[in-house]
């Protein structure tokens, strides 16, 4: 139970960085947010791809609803103007509504997901949307020496 | 069921914030709680991010206010429309009121109303700033430009391609925000930030105009159009009025000075505000920035086939889109802490004198790409010979893959050196200066001044690392 990883907290203070791997914005569809769902190589030994993919999936998912025009989306917005925008004094919108929803499938995520597999998703809204940041925590090594990869690392542990 | 044991740190290896290199015992991490152990009160106070924003910008309220630093015109902007407006309710509403209708002051005192707080908030706002990128950020940018293993310092051409709606668009490198640059974003060098969907720095507003701001700037100048045509339709009435009967327009000049005040000052804005509001419609409608209409980004002019990848090709939806889309949050959280043992380290490292960590900056600084990318590869190797042993020397220890994360409390736990901490004032105390110097220079400020309030990773190449790395 002591070498083994359980919760978030555990991870954060006493596992070291190892690497950092950055997901890239996908901007085929114009500057909306989404994120690439390439699976980059340095998780191929950490995490399974259809994890990862299902994880980017679901996050472009919620920024899509956030940013989704439509009825009540105009509707909103209308209305700001009509009362000169001061109306966003006092409300929330709707994309502050599912970024919440956001940081919370992360954190979920995070727990569930990929704390187990010593990674750990940096909620994108504080790399200003530019990038998914995943941490790799290194597993220890067979004798007490850190050592590079994670991959290597990662390998000799199991 | 997988076990991962994950490495125990060794405490000494812990940021603390006494320049001694004592061992610390395990719970003085500086994690969450409160930065470090108290080691000083008065350095406890939990700073703002705003208060260590690198751009160009003064914040008010508490971080709730941004504006540019220079304010432009933005008083003079304020002033005429209230010496305008305010000459009007005086002189002319009330003869008006007499002698026409009372909506007349309604009317006027709507659009006073809009002109005022939509100009506020358009000043005010951020307008889409987006934040520098991390050093681990940037470091792996620059991996990933760099990766033909080019010995020689030579800056390599920093664009990218993208298609989007099958248009090649290029993104540009930005050198001071370290980052490739959105669709649509451009750097604002008075403001010295990269703002997204970037229309253009209005002097009048004091202001960048850019994707949060931009409807309350269009709906400021269509409104200040109204009211400036109000005015002067009024005042012409209102001195028509007075002028019948064969009195003529020098005696009700006379008798109403004020309203030959605001006809001067009303004739000669009311052309170039309606020719603006005029100009902006045709860029919502067609979903376009003053950016692009000037540099001609989507016109066709080289001869190829551009369209604008933007536009959703319908001039109702284009308008619906820009005025009444969702509008994202600002991106910089400038009222979010610092992490606590962040800032408790910045400011405790304020209290040791970092001039040889300084000196090394510099030392540094002119390794450039080459330097960022050998110790973007070294770190698993000195980040086992750097706890050991060799806690305070400074300017050692290359660490830069690791902790600088921003709001993560954790992953400076790895390795220490007084010289990260004592990097990091240096950055803390004048982020605009760094960023304000070149590109070589720069690179230096990308190592730790893009968010200066963690710990930076100082990359001390080759005769500190040299030295260094065979120690292990």
């Amino acid at each position: 139970m002591a070498t083994e990883f359980h919760n978030l907290q555990e991870l954060r203070h006493s596992a070291s960085l190892a690497n950092k791997v950055f997901v890239q914005r996908d901007y085929s569809e114009g500057t909306t947010c989404k994120f690439q769902t390439k699976f980059p190589s340095e998780l191929e030994s950490r995490i399974e791809r259809t994890l990862f993919e299902d994880t980017v999936k679901t996050l472009n998912n919620y920024y899509a609803e956030a940013e989704k025009i439509g009825g009540q989306s105009y509707l909103e917005g209308c209305l700001a103007c009509a009362t000169a925008y001061l109306i966003f004094l006092c409300m929330e919108t709707r994309y502050e509504k599912v970024l919440k929803k956001i940081a919370k499938y992360i954190q979920e995520q995070n727990e569930k997901v990929y704390a187990p597999r010593g990674l750990l998703i940096t909620d994108p809204i504080e790399r200003g949307m530019r990038v998914i940041e995943i941490s790799i925590y290194e597993d220890r090594g067979s004798s007490g020496s850190s050592s590079g990869s994670s991959s290597v690392s990662g390998s000799t542990a199991r | 069921m997988k076990k991962c044991e994950y490495q125990q740190i060794d405490p000494r290896a812990l940021p603390t914030p006494t320049p001694t290199p004592t061992p610390t015992p395990p719970h003085h991490r500086g994690d969450d709680d409160g930065g470090g152990g108290g080691k000083s009160d008065e350095l406890k106070r939990p700073r703002r991010k705003w208060e260590v924003f690198p751009g160009k910008n003064r914040f008010y309220c508490g971080g709730r206010i941004i504006v540019a630093r220079q304010s432009g015109v933005l008083p003079l902007t304020l002033g005429l429309i209230l010496v305008t407006s305010g000459l009007f309710f005086m002189f002319d509403c009330p003869f008006l009121v007499k002698h026409l209708t009372s909506c007349i002051p309604v009317v006027g005192g709507v659009l006073f109303v809009f002109v005022v707080i939509t100009l506020l908030q358009t000043s005010f706002t951020d307008p889409g700033i987006l934040p520098r990128a991390t050093p681990d950020e940037a470091a792996d940018i620059e991996k990933q430009i760099d990766n033909t293993g080019n010995a020689s310092y030579r800056p390599p051409p920093r664009t990218k391609e993208v298609l989007i709606n099958q248009q090649v668009v290029k993104l540009k490198y930005c050198f001071t925000c370290k980052m490739f640059r959105p669709p649509r974003t451009s750097h604002c060098s008075l403001c010295d930030n990269c703002v997204e969907r970037f229309d253009h720095h209005c002097p009048w507003v004091g202001n960048c105009v850019g994707k949060r701001n931009y409807r309350f700037f269009y709906t400021f100048i269509v409104s200040l159009s109204f009211l400036t045509a109000f005015i002067f339709g009024c005042v012409t009435t209102h001195l028509a009025l007075r002028a019948q009967g064969g009195k003529g327009l020098v005696f009700a000049l006379q008798e109403s000075p004020g309203s030959a005040v605001e006809l001067v000052i009303c004739f000669f804005s009311v052309w170039s505000i309606l020719g603006l509001s005029g100009f902006h419609t045709y860029l919502v409608a067609s979903n376009l920035t003053t950016n692009e209409d000037i540099k001609g980004s989507w016109s066709g002019k080289s001869g190829e086939d551009v369209t604008n990848p933007y536009s959703h090709k319908n001039i109702f939806i284009n308008c619906c889109y820009v005025l009444c889309g969702p509008l994202p949050p600002s991106l910089i959280d400038r009222r979010g802490f610092l992490p606590a043992d962040e800032s408790a380290q910045t400011s405790g490292a304020d209290i040791e004198v970092p001039t040889v960590a300084t000196k090394s900056e510099i030392n540094v600084c002119t390794q450039g790409t080459k330097g960022l990318l050998e110790s973007a590869s070294l770190p698993p190797l000195l980040s086992t010979s750097c706890p050991q042993g060799k806690p305070q020397t400074a300017h050692t220890c290359p660490d830069n893959n690791s902790p600088a994360v921003n709001s993560d409390p954790s992953p400076e736990l790895s390795m220490s050196c007084g010289a990260r901490r004592a990097a990091s004032p240096q950055g803390d105390g004048s982020p605009s200066h760094h960023t304000k110097t070149r590109w070589k220079k720069s690179k230096r400020a990308a190592l730790h001044v893009p968010n200066p309030a963690f710990d930076v990773p100082v990359s001390p190449t080759s005769p500190d690392a040299a030295s260094f790395a065979p120690s292990q």
